[in-house]
Order: C-alpha cells, then structure tokens, then sequence
C-alpha cells in the first residue's frame, strides 16, 4: 500500500507521458517499414529503404524544402518585425497603445479556419496570385503576435535600472542596445523564433487555403493521406522530431553545465571565505 | 590605486522638479563642497532620490540648474555627465562578468588599454579572485562593491550613491559603510549618498542635509544636527526628541523661560531657534535621567514628574516611557552603567535635564496635539 501511495506520482507521470509519445513512437516505427502496397499502416518486415531513399517519391523532398523555406523567411520577418512592436508597446506610451496590444491577441484567438478563409478572400479581391508569397504573408500575420507575446514578456522583466547603468556609464541609445539590452533580450527573441518557424512549419489550414497549386509538407502529408502515406514522410517527420529533440537536449545540457559551474564557484568561494576566516582566527 | 585628483564642488540652484502635480524636490540650492561625503537623508518619498537622478542625469529638472565647478550640466544628457551612480539594486549588467562590468564605462568612452586601470580598481574593493565570475555567483556584499568599482573606474566628479546599501543585513551593512568611507577617504571623490536610514548619515557622511516634502530642513555635521535641531521634523526623525509645546515667558541675557503645562523649562538663547513667543522646548531622550519622586535634583536642571509606564531593557541601556501628568508620554534612555537601579512600571518618578541640553523650537502654528501625536517618522 505505502509502495503504490510513494509512487502512484511517477507511475501517473509515466502514464502521460506513453499517452503522449505513443503517436511519435508509432510513426517513428513504421518508418522502418516494408509495406507491399501504399497502405503503411500495419508492420510487414523492416527496411531502411525510406531513410536511404528520402526523395525517392515525387514532391516529398520538394514540398519539405518548400516549407522550410517558408519557415524561415516567415519567422525572420516576423521576429524583426514583431520584437519591434514589442519594444514599442513596452517602451513607449502613445495613442492606441491598449489598442494595439489587444489586437496583437487576436490572431492567436481567431479560428484558423477564419483567417485562413478571410485572407483568401483578401487575396482573391485583390487578384493577388496564389503561393509563395500569400503563403508567407499569412505566417507572418499569425506568427507576429506569438513574437510579440514572448519578446513582451522578457522586455517587462528586465529591471530598467540595468540600462539607466549603462547611459551613466557613457553609454548612448545605441551603445546601451547593442551592449545591454539586445543582449539580455536575444535569450526571448530566440526562443519566439523558434516558436515561430514551429508553427509556420506545420501549419496547415491557412496555409492549404492561401497556397493556390503551392504544397507545403503538410499539404503534402495530408494530400497522400487520401491515397496512402509513403514510408518516406514517417521518416522525415521523425527526422524532424529527432531535430527537436536534439535541441532541447542540447540546451539542457548546456544549463546542466552552467550549473554544475556554479555551484563548483560556490564551493570554492565558500572554501575560500573559510581559509579566510581560519586565517584571521589564527592570526587575532 | 586610483590616485587623488582636483575634484570640483556640485551646486544645485533653485532646482525643482515636478511630476505633474506632485512637487517632489521644491526649490533646493545646495552646494555639496569637493571631496566631501554628503549624505541627503529623508523618509521615502521626500525627494532624495529625484534629487540624486537628476544630478545623474537620468531626470530632467522642471527648473533649476546644476553645475559641477563652473560647468553647467543641467542639459547635458545622462552619459555626457562627469557623474556616476552606485545604484539601490546595484543593476549589475547580469550577462558580463565581474571585470566586463567594471570595464564597461571605459569600453564605452574607448579608452585604450584598460586592463591596469581595472585590475587596480578590482584590487581597491578586494575583488581580484573575482573578475571572472558572473555578477550571480557573487554574494550582497561582493556585488556591492563591484557596484562602486564600476562607477568610480571612471574617476566622476561625484560619484552618487542610491540607497547602496540598502539590500544588504545589517551586520554586513556595518562593514560596508566603513569600506566606503576607506574607499572615498583613498579616491577623494565626491560622495553623495541618498538614504533613509539616520544611523548610515550620520555615521558615514561628513554633512548631512535632512530633506522632508521636496525641501532640506537642516544641514550640517551629524552632530550639530543631532545636538541641535532647527524644525521638530528633524528633532524627529534624526534620532527621538521629547518635546513640549508652550509660550515664551521671559527672557533673559543668555536663556529664556518657557511655560508649557503649567511648568517653566529654561533654554540656553543660544540652542533657542524660536524666533516668536511660541516655543516648542525639546529634550533628547539620553540627555534626561529618571529619579524617584523626592529625591534630590542638581542645580540647573529642570524637571518632570510622571509615571512609568513602560521598561524596556536593551543590555547597554534601559529605555522608559514615563507618562506625564497632562498625559503625554516622554521616552528616556538610561545607561545602565549601575546594576540593578531600575525603575519599574507604576513608580512615581521625576525626569530631569541639564537646562543646557534643552533646545528650541518655532512653535508658530503648532498645538500641543500636533506634536505629541505625531509618530515617529522612518
């Protein structure tokens, strides 16, 4: 009983956590698979034929390159454009300022099946040409205000005393945010980026809507879906999973490190303070 | 070391500043002379600190100008100053490590070859182990003086002191304050130090300017103020007075009498700031000495008689409140320099004072009630 009381919180934990990772595990499975007809849904004999031949079918590899490139000209606009705003509504007080920060919310509280449609009609009035381009100009929209909302956060928490230190220390409006501000923010920028290309990346309804004859992956993905998933996109997509994970591991790591660091520094310190001590104590 | 250069005096002239309605600092002139440690001391919210940013250059003046020697400052923005300031939350840059933040202003202006001047300026506040570390990994009192190092390696003018250390207990406090008196006695710079605590001004500082509501009430050595204030706001919150409200009676060659509740007090001419015939007579606390009722009192002192009403003893001294018969309450400390004489709560006593240790006060405009309920301010 005191067994099951003492360890019902980790077994609970593992529970969520099978839940979880069961769909990423069975994808990643099947990506070894050897299906004899389109249909890879049930295990038939293991292959590495989809991770030697990632491109082997027509337009996976084109639309996977499409999205990427999209990801990163969507998320670059949107983290310059949107750590401005950022700065602005945090910095400044000028007319339309609540406004302003309402409406940045908005985006991430409407349908995307709205924005999707209602940026089509857009486009559609403006007899503006489908693809690339319309695909972009929708990330960015949606992307912008997840920016805003992290580099916001970050901006708040960094004591405004740190850059009145830098002007009296003969810093001007430039030097202070090269030297002091940018520096402490990147860490909130960075991390808005990577949210950013995330959810340009695997975005789909808005983009399905504004892509006109363009695929994405996802269009892909979701157009072989009528017609049977190739063995190749399970393997991209653990590809791109095991990307993700290798940064976040990375990063723990590097935290684990800092830490360890640390607390070394702490430990010679204290040792220090204590040879100190003993020093004045044999000398009085 | 940083060595002693010719440092020039700070003057403020009539300067103000306003946010909105609100007067924070009202027409204050003051020269702080050069090379002196200057302490502006106040409670929260009487304009010390707008007074220190404004000298810093981090707030505009409403009116006003400030100069350093003869040249004016007042328009000249915050990193253009010859001005440095430790601040309250020390605003150590947290993504450099120890030598980059004390080398920051110097990197600022280009100054080439700046690693002597930063060795020695770490060596000065006992930080050398430490330049490499992060300002994190270093405790209150270690960023502190990475605080001071970072200003005064730009050899300012004034350097000016916010509340420095105000985030620190008070044990380390104590050794703070004699550091930075060693450290400004060694660069001979101007200190000027914003705080609210009495003890720190008076310990430190060789001036120290008592502001209240935007204006400076008194000025002067910490003794001269304490020994003898000029407004009851300063009798207050430089240390405790005991104060009694009355008419002037007469006056004579060298002190006049005072009646207050129906008894007459004497005060030296001298200690008497009371231009009219309304005489606030303040005693301080340690300056009485309780007796039991009838025992003999010296010549030249004036008396109380009261009650006890309240012993609180502290190890060195003993301090009472003893409850008058018009039902205010004085406070007096008593060394205890006998064992065991103690009154104690109920006793009938009387409460005496050397007539030259009584000051007074401008009574114009003030009630009895005014001063007797008026809590101590901190």
């Amino acid at each position: 009983m005191r067994f099951v009381r003492r360890h019902i919180l980790t077994v609970a934990a593992f529970i969520v956590l099978v839940y979880l990772f069961i769909p990423v595990a069975v994808v990643g499975v099947l990506s070894f698979n050897d299906p004899p007809s389109k249909y890879n849904t049930k295990w038939y004999g293991f292959s590495l034929d989809a991770w030697t031949n990632m491109c082997g079918i027509p337009g996976v590899c084109e639309s996977f390159i499409e999205s990427i490139k999209i990801g990163l000209i969507s998320t670059f606009v949107a983290t310059v454009l949107g750590t401005m705003v950022a700065f602005a509504l945090v910095r400044y007080r000028f007319r339309g300022r609540k406004t302003t920060n309402l409406l940045i919310f908005l985006p991430m509280a409407t349908p995307e099946v709205v924005m999707g449609s209602s940026l089509l009609a857009l486009f559609l009035n403006m007899t503006f040409p489908l693809g690339t381009t319309t695909v972009i100009i929708a990330h960015i929209m949606f992307t912008i205000s997840f920016v805003v909302v992290a580099v916001k956060a970050r901006l708040q928490g960094l004591d405004p005393s740190l850059e009145e230190a830098s002007r009296d220390l003969y810093a001007d409006s430039r030097s202070t945010f090269q030297h002091v501000t940018f520096p402490l923010v990147a860490p909130g920028i960075a991390g808005a980026a990577l949210l950013g290309f995330a959810l340009s990346f695997d975005d789909f309804i808005i983009s399905f809507f504004n892509a006109g004859t363009l695929v994405t992956f996802p269009i892909y993905v979701w157009g072989a879906a009528q017609r049977g998933i190739p063995v190749q996109v399970n393997a991209l997509a653990t590809l791109v999973f095991l990307v993700a994970l290798a940064i976040v591991l990375i990063a723990q790591f590097v935290a684990w490190r800092r830490r360890k660091a640390l607390q070394a520094d702490m430990a010679s310190r204290d040792a220090d303070l204590k040879a100190l001590s003993m020093d004045a104590l044999s000398r009085s | 070391m940083v060595e002693s250069r010719k440092v020039e005096d700070l003057h403020l002239r009539n300067l103000t500043k306003r946010f909105g309605d609100f007067v924070a600092v009202d027409d204050l002139t003051l020269t702080i002379p050069a090379g002196s440690f200057f302490a502006l001391l106040g409670p929260s919210g009487c304009g010390k600190t707008t007074t220190l940013r404004m000298v810093a250059g981090l707030e505009d003046p409403s009116e006003g100008s400030i100069s350093i020697g003869e040249q004016d400052v007042t328009g000249l923005r915050a990193f253009k100053r010859p001005v440095n300031t430790v601040f309250q939350s020390y605003a150590l840059f947290p993504h450099l490590d120890i030598f980059e933040n004390v080398a920051f202003g110097l990197r600022r202006r280009g100054v080439k070859d700046i690693k002597p001047a930063v060795e020695s300026m770490l060596e000065l506040v006992e930080l050398t182990p430490m330049a490499r570390r992060k300002p994190k990994q270093l405790s209150g009192g270690q960023q502190q003086r990475v605080a001071v190092a970072r200003a005064l390696i730009n050899e300012p003018e004034v350097l000016l002191l916010d509340e420095p250390l105000g985030a620190l207990d008070l044990k380390l406090r104590r050794q703070m304050q004699i550091e930075l008196k060693r450290i400004q006695m060694e660069v001979g710079t101007t200190f000027v130090h914003v705080t609210h605590d009495q003890e720190e001004a008076m310990t430190m500082a060789d001036t120290v300017a008592v502001m209240n509501e935007g204006r400076i009430e008194q000025m002067g050595a910490p003794a001269d103020i304490y020994e003898l204030p000029e407004t009851v706001f300063v009798a207050r919150f430089l240390g405790q007075s005991n104060l009694f409200v009355g008419k002037r009676e007469s006056s004579g060659s060298d002190s006049v009498t005072v009646a207050a509740h129906g008894q007459q007090f004497t005060i030296p001419n001298s200690r008497n700031n009371a231009p009219g015939g309304d005489v606030i007579v303040g005693v301080r606390p340690e300056k009485m000495t309780i007796v039991d009722s009838g025992d003999p009192i010296p010549d030249m002192h004036d008396r109380i008689a009261g009650r006890v009403v309240d012993v609180s003893y502290t190890g060195v001294s003993t301090q009472y409140l003893v409850k008058t018969s018009w039902g205010e309450e004085i406070t007096v400390f008593e060394q205890n320099d006998v064992v065991g004489d103690q009154s104690e709560v109920g006793d009938s006593v009387e409460v005496h004072w050397a007539r030259d240790h009584a000051f007074g006060l401008d009574g114009t405009g003030t009630s009895a009630d005014d001063v007797e309920s008026a809590m101590p301010v901190v």
